[in-house]
């Protein structure tokens, strides 16, 4: 053995060994993407107004109330970032209830309190059938119903004419349908506010106490003062959740909003009073999210589809070239090895198009050793010594090896360049596989062939 | 050693490739692709029931709710898959809801929804992506080979995209982001092939004037195929073995590379090969 072949051997061992340690000891171990741990991936657009445009200040502002709601929500390890100059991507994993995550994070929890100028009625429930005797009572019914509806139509247009005349003044519907207030300026709103909790009043009811700065403390008293026996709003981007009629005048900077919540709606609620209102609306322009049953599914199929071709991949290498083969093998598993530890040193996120991605890469990672036997083949049938046709053998065939996983790294560089989510998750991975198999092709391979040589000629004789 | 005289046949396999292309170019023009969400913007519910009921029965529940049409399938054992092209959320709480009055059993197990922006973008992110990797292949080859070679091994890779999306056209599977993965994984495969044969080709490139590019070419076939077969054999295992315990979620991935490895091996082996030689003699 020379000394380059001693110099190989050690280099081989050095890297498994530091790899397999590595993959051992890290503490944060693989990233499992999101299509298989389960969780919900959102892409938010930041939408400007004329009166409130987008700038890095504004999205900076958004990111920082998301983060803050997304904490208070109890999510581990979320990821909110930037994506280009107008997105959001928050990447929640392991929530149950990924409904009620895009409820908490897409809406823009703008709270006002707003003096009460006028209302609509409620519009009565529309008539059904089987309580009526005759046909013609029934359709009477329908008549005068449509006119009670027309009749809150026209109400509601004549606010919006009203409206304009007033300053601050909107018109906003109620969280029932159909029905519609006419609103004065704003009083006060979440910005006034210090703190929200959960609160459910004493019959039971779902509620959200509300604790004002001093600021906001004197607004509310000065505007309960102006108000009493009158109607006070409550306007969530820009629905009346309540109007309570103001008894008293209320000091000392309390309140409670008591509207139709479950215990839920009122947690998320009081979440998004406390975190602030988002500073510009945001839309959903992609969610995609996989429960943790289906997760657990992809992984099984992953493994099992990963297993089943790996082993006609070991068993078809040993059968066809013996000895030769279990060298391949082994370097194989060294492949197997490295991509694990490369993705866990790069912190890669192992995504389902990933897993496909390695195990095609195992199938891919052994024609190296195929192109570097026939080669020894080759030579050996011209006539060269078992050891100077393995030294022919893989000097001939790294070219070819070097030549044709450099083109298809260009590919998988390319995917993970310009790809988005789990095609870029693809990219690392294929990446990783080709420079991890070239590694155990030319170096493993050739330190364990030369074991063996130096065992026994008549192996590779055969 | 056995010798087979490939080149032989190579007209019939180039008409034989290039009626396969053109057969999948009127598929793709007449019958077009199934894409998904993932480019065209809308809705996807993936359910599971634990008696699942009848497609046509919830095809029943969803069309009162969803104007346009909406895709419904089995998905694994027990799971309901419902694709709608209504981009917004509000339409996805609807036909949740809708199914959940009529299905108390049943569990959302996962939802996507992409909006009609990031469809367009994925769209274009795909086309400017394979362009740039077939530029950068292209480059790469005429340095290390020469540019003849470059265009014999990218005309193939071009056969096996087209035919990929033509079996697609075909059985109109549905068509996610992982397929750009898979065609740029067939690219890179295909090449990998041609390349191994035309390195062999460039090896034996000093005994071109005494046996002519025929002979050449078969010679150079003839090395390098049990590596070919073998190599071929290795890599089909896995993308079989994803084809059939893969499940549903990598199916359309899974067909895609085993579709485009098949084609991708016989463009290495006749058509590159094929073009090498019709070209060598027409100068």
């Amino acid at each position: 053995m020379n000394r380059t072949d001693r110099l190989r051997l050690w280099i081989v061992l050095i890297v498994v060994a530091a790899a397999g340690c590595y993959a051992y000891f890290d503490r944060n171990g693989l990233n499992l993407g999101l299509d298989l741990r389960g969780g919900a991936h959102i892409v938010l657009q930041a939408k400007g107004t004329p009166e409130n445009p987008l700038g890095d200040d504004s999205i900076d502002r958004l990111l920082a109330v998301l983060r803050n709601r997304i904490d208070q929500y109890g999510v581990a390890e979320p990821i909110i970032q930037k994506s280009g100059a107008d997105r959001i991507i928050v990447d929640l994993p392991g929530i149950q209830d990924p409904a009620a995550a895009l409820e908490l994070i897409g809406r823009t929890a703008q709270m006002d309190f707003r003096e009460v100028l006028d209302s609509t009625g409620t519009p009565p429930p529309a008539p059904i059938r089987s309580n009526y005797d005759s046909d013609i009572q029934f359709v009477q019914a329908q008549e005068r119903w449509q006119k009670a509806i027309d009749q809150l139509g026209n109400s509601s247009a004549d606010f919006q004419v009203r409206a304009k005349s007033t300053v601050g003044a909107i018109v906003a519907p109620a969280e029932e349908a159909g029905r519609f207030y006419l609103l004065g300026a704003v009083l006060l709103s979440g910005k006034d506010l210090i703190n929200a909790a959960v609160n459910p009043d004493s019959l039971g009811r779902m509620g959200v106490s509300l604790e004002f700065s001093n600021e906001g403390a004197r607004l509310f008293e000065e505007a309960t003062a102006r108000l009493i026996g009158k109607q006070l709003a409550i306007v969530l981007d820009n629905v009346v959740i309540s109007a309570p009629v103001v008894q008293d005048r209320i000091a000392g900077g309390h309140a409670q909003i008591t509207g139709r919540f479950t215990a839920d709606e009122a947690g998320r609620l009081a979440i998004m009073l406390k975190a602030g209102a988002l500073p510009v609306a945001v839309e959903i322009a992609e969610n995609r999210s996989v429960g943790p049953s289906l997760g657990a599914d992809s992984v099984r199929q992953g493994l099992e589809a990963g297993l089943f071709g790996a082993g006609m991949v070991l068993v078809f290498m040993l059968l066809y070239y013996q000895f030769r083969g279990l060298a391949a093998d082994l370097a194989l598993a060294v492949t197997v090895l490295l991509i694990f530890a490369g993705l866990i040193a790069f912190n890669a996120t192992l995504t389902l198009p990933g897993i496909a991605g390695i195990i095609l890469t195992l199938g891919m990672a052994v024609d190296g050793n195929v192109l570097i036997y026939e080669r020894v083949k080759e030579e050996q049938k011209s006539g060269k010594t078992p050891m100077a046709a393995l030294d022919a053998g893989f000097r001939k065939a790294l070219v070819t090896i070097l030549d044709s996983n450099i083109t298809t790294l260009i590919a998988a560089l390319v995917l993970f360049y310009f790809g988005s989510g789990s095609v870029r998750g693809f990219g690392v991975t294929l990446s990783v596989g080709l420079v991890a198999s070239v590694f155990a092709n030319i170096v493993v391979t050739r330190a364990i062939l030369q074991l063996f040589v130096r065992r026994g000629k008549e192996i590779v004789r055969k | 050693m056995r010798h087979i005289d490939f080149m032989k046949h190579r007209k019939f396999a180039l008409t034989l490739s290039l009626v396969l292309v053109a057969a999948s170019l009127a598929l793709l023009f007449t019958k077009g692709l199934n894409l998904g969400i993932d480019f065209t913007g809308g809705n996807v519910i993936q359910t599971e029931f634990d008696t699942r009921p009848d497609i046509a029965e919830v095809r029943d529940v969803i069309s009162s709710i969803v104007a346009k049409g909406a895709m419904i399938q089995n998905f694994g054992d027990k799971g309901i898959i419902i694709r709608t092209n209504e981009d917004t959320e509000q339409s996805r709480e609807a036909v949740v809801k809708a199914l959940t009055a009529k299905y108390p059993g049943m569990k959302v197990t996962g939802f996507e929804k992409v909006g009609p922006v990031v469809g367009g973008e994925l769209r274009r992110q795909a086309v400017i992506g394979v362009t740039i990797a077939l530029v950068a292949i292209l480059i790469y080859i005429t340095l290390r080979f020469q540019f003849r070679f470059a265009v014999v091994s990218v005309v193939p890779l071009v056969h096996d995209v087209i035919i990929a999306l033509g079996f697609f056209s075909l059985t109109q599977m549905e068509i996610g982001s992982s397929f750009i993965a898979a065609i740029l994984t067939i690219v890179g495969y295909s090449l990998n092939n041609t390349i191994i044969i035309l390195d062999r080709v460039r090896e034996n490139w000093g005994t071109l004037s005494r046996e002519g590019i025929v002979s050449l070419v078969n010679k150079s076939l003839n090395q390098t195929l049990a590596r070919t077969i073998n190599t071929t054999l290795t890599t089909l295992f896995p993308v079989i073995a994803l084809c059939v315990w893969g499940g549903p979620v990598l199916m359309a991935f899974s067909y895609a590379m085993l579709v485009g490895m098949i084609a991708g091996t016989w463009s290495s082996m006749m058509v590159a090969t094929g073009l090498l030689c019709e070209w060598q003699l027409k100068k």
